[in-house]
């Protein structure tokens, strides 16, 4: 299967060709050749999908892992070195079939999206440039190959999400989103150090055979700080895939990341990028669960608060897209929640699988509703709710797509995200009480926010717009990838994915657990019909029950002032305490020590500049006087 | 004679003076060459020739001194030491 190299060249070639020669084509050319590239690299994605899952995937029961291509691309010592390749097992494949196909739609949506904005070209090179990094994050054999392409996705994200440069607001969120993940990375860079440094190895394969024996023994003994080093360098790698799907405390910089154009939003903000923390948890599943099963608890944990802290604050956005962000972040950490209370093996690993079920379905319909969004601000010309409501008489295609997409994510079935949610609220439901009734809770928030989007935006009173502002249907490039979506965001479900992917690769069965499922399904019910009687109709209700709540709605509104604590932190700890101290020590004891010696040497200099007079009388007689003062000590001593 | 020499060397400020104490101080030490060959190896002569020697290299350092100091004349004006400074500035 060597042609799945095809996949990461192909868009590498067309950054190289868009970004250099971009400028010389015309926007749609480079537009279509763009869009054709990526179509032929989801082809060829979908060929190694099906050629991997119907014919050379299983090596009898199992699912194995395949490696079609692998170099040595630097070596350290004997043991250690870094390579490239491209590793094949299910939950890459997988990745790469989502990752082609959302990219493709997004491509084909920019076409009428971003039609006649400036930079046009450089938009689709640095698309190109992104769907480079991030499949071949996924296919990465070893953890420092994706480190690697971690970095590139993060750069080409920062340079997307700063596309509109001349806006202050979008080049400061770029420049948020690149330096909070760039500080959870440092995390997951030490913690790739200490791993290394212990197993002698990159490579996930090594890494995660054996129930990750190798792990668990080269680890033995160490601690620090009372909790084993195997503990804290998988501790310190979540904290890198904490920082790139926006877990808290470090989500901080995905709703300012709503800056970039929405279809950029769709696809890296929503579909791929942000799942790479989940995608690396579950890389190292088995790592995680044998050697440090107090990193998965944490995880667990940290994903729950996320997902009711974020779906808490998305009910009150009034900016769609913010809206959409934090139901982004809700939604990933429910992927966190699902590794993090799966166990190992057959329907035991029932968590892992819905996690990697779960980003699945999700990447389709949440790309869905980020491009549905799109659809209606490239209408209203407007991010605000205020500005919308009544548009299904104006844009029937994007209020139906729309909808499934809403009724996907709030977990209604036959829709995909039902069996999903069912899946992770299963795995949670036996061991984790807790863990499962929040989550139970946040799925009602989950369907009462989206439904009020949906309402806000398509319904909600006889909203008038003025004659030439009229909003219109989208062009059918922006159409037609929404349609295709929602076919996915049906359809996408009813995959019984117990069977192609599990935590120990050996294919299970699952059963929807009635009792879940109807628990589940009341909830989403519930929260949609509170939706429905506060947001179909115009009505004060919504504003009157903000102000009951009062301070809640207050804190909530302002995203429980997270940004604010974050900038008191940087401000004030870590400038005032960390970088002051350390400037002064900079500037006054090392520029001091550089400034004295060349001080101590001018000024010596300078008293004995006077000297060299150039008198030769007086040099001949400071010469006599030392003649004789020399000769005089030579007698007389 | 030697120290008169000196003395000259160091304190006067006319050129042709500071050459007439030289020619002391070089004079001085030939008569000292002179002198303790007698004292010391009163049957070679290298002391002599050495003598010789010096005198003519005295004779040729007088002539190329005086060339300068007829040269530093015509372009200052005057053979007063202190005034040759136009290469310092």
């Amino acid at each position: 299967m060597e042609y799945s190299l095809f996949i990461l060249i192909a868009p590498f070639f067309l950054f190289l060709v868009l970004g250099l020669l971009g400028m010389k084509m015309q926007p749609k050319v480079a537009g279509i050749i763009g869009t054709a590239g990526m179509g032929l690299c989801a082809i060829c994605a979908y060929a190694v999908a099906y050629q991997y899952f119907f014919q050379t995937g299983k090596a009898g029961e199992e699912w194995q892992q395949l490696i079609p291509v692998n170099f040595e691309w630097l070596r350290f010592t004997e043991y250690l070195h870094i390579d490239l390749g491209i590793l094949l097992d299910p939950i890459s494949v997988m990745m790469l079939a989502v990752i082609t196909t959302v990219s493709l739609m997004v491509h084909i949506y920019s076409l009428g999206y971003m039609h006649g904005e400036t930079g046009f070209q450089r938009y689709y090179a640095l698309l190109s440039l992104f769907s480079f990094s991030m499949l071949g994050l996924v296919v990465a054999t070893n953890i420092f190959q994706m480190y690697i392409f971690w970095e590139l996705v993060g750069v080409s994200s920062y340079s997307l999400i700063g596309f509109y440069y001349t806006k202050p607001s979008a080049v400061s969120a770029s420049k948020k989103a690149f330096i909070v993940t760039r500080f959870a990375d440092l995390g997951f860079l030490i913690g790739i150090l200490i791993l290394s440094y212990y197993t002698k190895t990159f490579d996930f394969g090594t890494l995660t055979a054996n129930h990750a024996e190798l792990v668990t023994n080269s680890f033995a003994g160490g601690t620090f700080m009372g909790l084993s080093l195997a503990t804290w360098a998988l501790a310190l790698i979540f904290m890198g895939g904490a920082g790139k799907s926006a877990m808290f405390p470090l989500h901080i910089w995905l709703p300012d990341a709503m800056e970039g154009p929405t279809p950029v939003s769709a696809l890296i903000h929503a579909a791929t990028m942000v799942v790479a923390g989940v995608f690396l948890v579950a890389r190292l599943f088995p790592v995680y669960f044998f050697a440090a099963p107090d990193v998965l608890t944490l995880i667990a944990y940290v994903g729950t608060f996320t997902a009711l802290f974020a779906a808490i604050i998305a009910i009150t956005q009034t900016d769609i897209k913010r809206v959409l962000a934090f139901s982004t972040i809700s939604q990933i950490a429910y992927m966190m929640v699902a590794l993090g209370v799966s166990d190992y093996g057959g329907h035991d690993g029932l968590g892992y699988m819905a996690s990697m079920f779960h980003l699945f379905t999700h990447a389709f319909f949440k790309a869905l509703l980020f491009l549905g969004a799109g659809s209606v601000i490239h209408a209203v010309h407007s991010n605000e709710m205020s500005q919308m409501g009544n548009l299904r008489k104006y844009m029937p295609v994007t209020n139906i797509t729309f909808a499934i997409a809403c009724l996907a994510i709030a977990g209604i079935p036959p829709f995909s995200g039902f069996f999903s949610k069912d899946e992770i609220l299963a795995a949670a439901f036996h061991n984790h009480p807790l863990i499962f009734w929040t989550l139970w809770a946040v799925a009602g928030l989950t369907a009462f926010y989206m439904w009020r989007l949906y309402y806000c935006i398509f319904w909600n009173g006889n909203k008038t717009y003025s004659e030439h502002h009229k909003p219109h249907e989208s062009p059918w490039t922006m159409a037609v990838p929404l349609i295709i979506l929602a076919v996915f965001s049906v359809f996408s479900g009813l995959i019984p994915f117990a069977g192609f992917i599990s935590s120990d690769n050996m294919p299970f069965h699952t059963h929807i657990d009635w009792l879940v499922a109807s628990l589940s399904i009341g909830i989403g019910v519930t929260g949609i019909a509170v939706a429905t009687v506060l947001y179909l109709r115009k009505s004060n209700r919504p504003a009157e029950i903000a102000q009951s709540l009062g301070g809640l709605y207050r804190a909530a509104l302002h995203k429980f002032y997270l940004d604010e604590i974050w900038m008191w932190f940087t401000q004030t700890v870590i400038f005032k305490y960390i970088c002051m101290p350390i400037a002064w020590f900079d500037r006054h004891i090392i520029d001091g020590a550089m400034n004295g010696l060349a001080w101590t040497t001018q000024k010596s200099a300078d008293s004995v500049k006077g000297l060299q007079s150039g008198q030769v009388q007086f040099y001949a007689w400071v010469f006599v006087a030392g003649s004789v003062l020399i000769a005089v000590l030579v007698l007389f001593l | 004679m030697f120290f008169i020499g000196i003395f000259g060397f160091i304190t006067r400020k006319n050129m042709i003076a500071i050459l007439i104490s030289l020619e002391l101080v070089l004079n001085a030490v030939e008569i000292n060459f002179a002198a303790f060959n007698r004292f010391l190896y009163p049957h070679q002569l290298e002391g002599m020739f050495f003598t010789l020697f010096g005198i003519a290299i005295t004779a040729a350092e007088t002539a190329v001194a005086l060339a300068i100091i007829i040269n530093a004349y015509r372009s200052v004006g005057n053979i007063n030491i202190n005034n040759l400074n136009k290469m310092k500035n």
